[in-house]
């Protein structure tokens, strides 16, 4: 017989030793994942800890009072509203926009030298430091524009914070949309659809889950920068809204929960140490509930689908 | 039937054809009864006169010339790289969804030039439908599926009929009845294609243009397409792109045998009625592909 040999014909079946490399590296990736696990743990009780009793003993009034200089009767009203109010300028200001421009630079703009030039340009401005968006706020919104937007105003906070995460919503739309099959698109090219109609009825509507996904991770990423809302006019301390027509307290002075717990924070007294965990909490619920209901969005339109 | 026709905007108007289902009933009805035989020259459908397709500055396809008789079936063979997918893509405009290409020549449908400048490919691909390589259902319902099309185009009359008679021309009809509501992705692979077929039929286009629709395919399914291949020529010109000779033989009325040249552009070796491209090729080029000898 001429067959070639095989390099396994013989030989037990039995494993021979113990794959040490492959243990290691196992262990490896066990452990990276405790560790990050363990620092969010750390984390999230030491807040607790030190927050708990403060949202126990204070309760609803905490979260209804405004800030004060007197740690037993400040709350964080003024932060939590201007805070949801911060979500919903960047949710009608950096959506539309984003998304708009995202679709065109996918679906309408031709592959010319300007499109990649954009295109790289949007990329390197989402890596701009948010303080530096914060200095083009000041100096726009706050300062050029002041008859607009009232000076340090919340509308002018909420233009900054939507410029500072309109690159990336941008980004993640786009690559949404680009994951969109090809075949899809010709197959509603192919029943006489128009670019419009492909990209209503079925480019979008296959996008859709992974724009909610990057919309919403801009949106977190919002309700937690603080340098830029300091530079941008959100007011450390104590301070009076004056009006209750929404309108005028968006065009009023504000503050949100991350430049709350800023101020508190460097503040000497040690009961603000405790309020300050307890501002952070509230802060993390807020943020986590904006993720859940997006995800809870996300979760019904794809099962719509 | 309760369709109405999308307003012609395929100028000139009056050069449209009458889409009424009895003249191509007749014209099967006529080639069934000895069709086959020496016949006057059959008329076509659409008409390729000295095209070439360019990627950039890369030509896929050179000088092709053929007609696509009505009401029957024209296969397009030819090795890996000859351009017939290219060509076909050519027929509905498909191409100009990629960037670079470019089309030169004429394609004659109803004597109109469908590269003129005032025609809106949107309309042409209305009436020349396509079927692709990878079944492709929207993720839709599979009633969505075969809706959508007429939906977009103005559909006017009763839509489940529609979509019933549409299904049943596909041959799908029974095997989804009970469940129009699922998603067409939940289907077989063979499923899937002849509902892309009854997506296609739905918004009652002419032609049906035919990207080796059964290479995904098993052999069982790949059957049931060429079945219903023959069932649909009664009703409409298909063009179909095939790599299996055998379903070119058995399938097909008119083969077009295109070749990769020196310059890897595709080109027209020979372009005859089946019968005679496999038993009785005049190019030595054609027999020896046909046979197995390249390619």
């Amino acid at each position: 017989m001429t067959a070639i040999a095989s390099p396994v014909r013989t030989g037990s079946l039995r494993r021979t030793g113990a794959d040490w490399m492959g243990l290691a590296f196992h262990g490896v990736l066990l452990l990276s994942l405790l560790v990050s696990l363990l620092i969010l743990l750390t984390l999230i009780v030491d807040v607790v800890g030190r927050g708990a009793p403060v949202l126990a003993e204070r309760g609803l009034d905490f979260l209804t009072s405004p800030t004060s200089s007197r740690p037993a009767q400040a709350g964080v009203a003024q932060g939590i509203f201007g805070t949801l109010m911060m979500a919903a300028l960047v949710a009608l200001l950096a959506f539309p926009i984003g998304i708009l421009t995202a679709i065109y630079l996918e679906e309408y703009a031709s592959d010319s030298r300007l499109t990649r030039l954009i295109n790289v340009n949007i990329r390197n401005l989402a890596g701009v430091p948010s303080v530096v968006y914060g200095l083009l706020g000041l100096a726009i919104f706050v300062i050029a524009l002041r008859d607009v937007t009232g000076g340090r105003s919340m509308i002018a906070g909420g233009i900054t914070l939507a410029i500072l995460v309109l690159p990336i919503v941008i980004i993640t739309s786009a690559e949404a949309i680009r994951s969109v099959p090809r075949s899809l698109r010709e197959a509603g090219y192919g029943v006489g659809a128009s670019r419009w109609e492909v990209t209503r009825l079925l480019v979008l509507p296959s996008a859709a889950p992974g724009i909610l996904t990057g919309t919403v991770l801009s949106l977190s990423r919002a309700l937690g920068e603080t340098a830029p809302l300091i530079l941008a006019g959100a007011v450390l301390g104590g301070f009076s809204t004056g009006s209750k027509d929404i309108v005028e307290q968006i065009f009023g002075r504000y503050t949100v929960l991350p430049v709350t717990i800023f101020d508190w924070a460097r503040r000497p007294q040690a009961d603000f140490r405790e309020l300050t965990a307890a501002a952070i909490v509230v802060l993390l619920v807020v943020t986590l509930l904006a993720n859940a209901i997006a995800i809870y969005l996300r979760n019904r339109y794809e099962g719509a689908r | 039937m309760t369709m109405t026709q999308p307003p012609p905007s395929l100028p000139p108007p009056s050069s449209r054809p009458p889409m009424a289902v009895p003249i191509r009933v007749d014209a099967a009805a006529s080639r069934a009864g000895g069709g086959d035989g020496e016949a006057p020259a059959p008329k076509p459908a659409v008409e390729l006169r000295d095209v070439s397709v360019y990627y950039g500055s890369f030509r896929a396809v050179r000088n092709v010339t053929f007609d696509a008789p009505a009401n029957a079936i024209t296969a397009l063979i030819g090795p890996s790289g000859s351009g017939k997918s290219t060509l076909l893509r050519a027929i509905n405009r498909m191409n100009d969804l990629i960037p670079g290409a470019r089309t030169e020549g004429e394609v004659l449908y109803h004597g109109q030039n469908l590269y003129a400048p005032d025609v809106d490919p949107v309309e042409v691909r209305r009436r020349i439908g396509m079927v692709f390589q990878k079944p492709n259902p929207f993720p839709k319902s599979i009633y969505d599926n075969v809706a959508f099309g007429p939906r977009i185009n103005g559909f006017k009359g009763n839509l489940d009929e529609l979509v019933e008679q549409s299904l049943r021309r596909a041959v799908l009809w029974d095997e989804v009845k009970d469940k129009l509501r699922q998603s067409g992705l939940a289907l077989s692979g063979g499923q899937q294609q002849r509902l892309c077929i009854a997506r296609a039929i739905a918004v009652e286009p002419e032609i049906i243009l035919m990207d080796e629709p059964a290479s995904a395919l098993d052999p069982r399914s790949t059957l049931q397409i060429e079945e219903l291949m023959a069932e649909l020529r009664a009703r409409y010109t298909i063009v179909i792109v095939t790599h299996n000779m055998q379903q070119a033989a058995r399938a097909s009325d008119y083969t077009v045998f295109l070749n990769m040249g020196e310059d890897r552009a595709g080109y027209i070796v020979e372009r005859a009625r089946t019968i005679d491209i496999f038993t009785n090729p005049k190019s030595q080029l054609t027999e020896d592909y046909v046979s197995g000898r390249f390619g």
